[in-house]
């Protein structure tokens, strides 16, 4: 692996950047692995990398049906954050928040985390009540989170439309400065290359078909469309499709799938400096380094996988966004699209063993699977390398929906996600 | 915008009219006192979530505001065919 750096830069520069070396192997599958991980998202290729880096499992094939980042890591809207009400949820995402801080130079590939600041806002008293709760359950958590007037949320994002007599009018926000934006392309790259260069083998166009499972019940490898492919480990994080996937081993999973819209619009001069959400009306936002702006709508009501959804859901949104912030009433949209997201009953994800022995599950993180992308990969690593979970993914495991200890961060944001 | 068939009005109306009800054919426990904890982890939690053929309900909120059910391909959202509540699984 070529190491970047400024002189690499240069040098290359002076060549016409003609001589950059392909920045991972194409890999063919081989017959058999210490581990597989099902899925080449972010999730899939950060467990990839801390089995290879962490754990000294090198011997690993992440194998994916379609190209690198090309499900929800390519389609989300990037946004990072941990302000959860709930101790293990905030436990969870805060782990990842930390391991995004020196992400790039670890990765030795500029992931373009931002702190820019993650803002909720507050329309009614209901929000208020909710909002200061949870910046209270953060900080008792050390999650940074905190209230700001009106005024001081205009502060912050001067496009915000503070007016009393607004539609929806803004009666306060909640702040987590150390929440922002990352390039997601570029979290799914980083992690294959530097997981590449561990030996790690990244197999793309390969649908895995079916999982074999031997006499006494454990798995031994996964059947694909290149082949079968031996291993007595196999992680799975394939979001959406998770619930296809674990039919294949024969475990009905506690999942529903539905199609996830986000849309982005021309590009503008910076303008909008943070991450804005409006949870009540349901508009999210950020700009892009690009200049597009990124928004986030939501879910369609059915379940599907059809990757794209219905405009009304799209118009809704666009619609708060023109109340929020009018300076936008006459922006053009470039495009949209969808993904299909994993939502589980509580929605928290499910993180850990399954019963079915070396078969591992990452998955159900619903609408919000971007900003866990690093905790995610390393706690899945953890429990395949050890088979047990880690102590913070251990609260969100399968068995929950029989005992009933749900982790109820649905109910906890009373809104939907 | 999925256009559905209300088989009580009869009608292909716009989803906008309909609220989505989830998996259909999930029967209440008859006894719940009998039942395990995994029961009713499935009876709660576990659906069929299937890529194809999907059984669903849907109720016609802003119209006759009866439910019912239907079959729906979850890769195309086409629609098979809707039916009333209380008629055999399609």
């Amino acid at each position: 692996m070529t190491r970047f750096s400024a002189f690499s830069l240069f040098a290359k520069a002076l060549g016409g950047h003609q001589g950059w070396p392909e920045q991972w192997p194409d890999a063919a599958p081989r017959p058999a692995y210490d581990a597989i991980i099902v899925g080449g998202g972010g999730h899939g290729l950060g467990a990839a990398y801390y089995l290879a880096k962490k754990y000294g499992i090198t011997n690993v094939a992440v194998i994916e049906k379609g190209w690198l980042g090309g499900g929800n890591t390519g389609r989300n809207t990037t946004i990072i954050r941990s302000n959860y009400l709930y101790d293990e949820s905030a436990h969870l995402y805060d782990h990842a928040l930390k391991l995004w801080d020196g992400l790039s130079q670890e990765l030795n590939y500029n992931t373009m985390y931002s702190k820019r600041g993650v803002m909720m806002l507050a329309h009614n008293v209901h929000d208020i009540q909710s909002f200061k709760r949870h910046i209270h359950a953060n900080r008792l958590n050390g999650v940074d989170n905190e209230w700001l007037s009106a005024e001081e949320a205009k502060a912050y994002c001067p496009p915000l439309n503070i007016a009393p007599d607004a539609r929806y009018p803004v009666l306060g926000a909640a702040l987590q400065r150390r929440g922002g934006t990352a390039r997601h392309d570029t979290v799914a790259w980083g992690y294959a290359r530097a997981a590449a260069a561990l030996g790690v083998d990244i197999i793309q166009n390969c649908a895995v078909t079916g999982i074999r499972r031997g006499a006494d019940g454990a798995v031994e490898g996964v059947e694909t469309t290149r082949g079968f492919i031996a291993s007595k480990r196999i992680g799975v994080s394939a979001a959406g499709h998770s619930s296809v996937i674990m039919k294949m081993a024969g475990l009905d999973f506690p999942l529903e799938s539905y199609p996830l819209q986000a849309l982005v619009s021309e590009p503008v001069k910076p303008v909008f400096p943070c991450v804005v959400m409006s949870n009540t009306v349901h508009a999210y936002m950020s700009q892009s380094d690009k200049g597009e702006l990124v928004i986030g709508a939501g879910t369609d009501q059915y379940v599907s996988y059809s990757q794209r959804g219905a405009l009304h859901i799209v118009e809704h949104t666009l619609a708060a966004i023109c109340e929020i912030f009018p300076i936008f009433r006459r922006m053009r949209m470039l495009r949209s699209w969808g993904g299909i997201v994993d939502v589980t009953p509580d929605r928290s994800p499910i993180l850990g063993k399954t019963p079915v022995k070396g078969l591992y599950v990452n998955c159900g993180w619903g609408t919000g699977g971007f900003k866990a992308t690093p905790g995610a990969g390393d706690l899945l690593a953890y429990t395949m390398a050890k088979d047990e979970p880690h102590p913070i993914n251990a609260p969100f495991n399968l068995d929950r929906f029989r005992t009933g200890r749900l982790i109820d961060e649905a109910a906890a944001a009373a809104v939907a996600h | 915008m999925l256009l559905i068939h209300c088989p009580y009005c009869d009608e292909q109306r716009a989803e906008l009219e309909f609220a989505y009800a989830g998996e259909a054919h999930i029967a209440r426990p008859d006894d719940p006192a009998a039942m395990s904890d995994e029961d009713w982890q499935y009876y709660l939690f576990v659906r069929a979530n299937p890529r194809g053929r999907h059984h669903e309900r849907w109720r016609h909120t802003h119209g006759c505001g009866r439910f019912f059910n239907a079959v729906r391909d979850t890769l195309s959202d086409k629609f098979e065919v809707t039916y009333k509540a209380g008629e055999p699984r399609r």
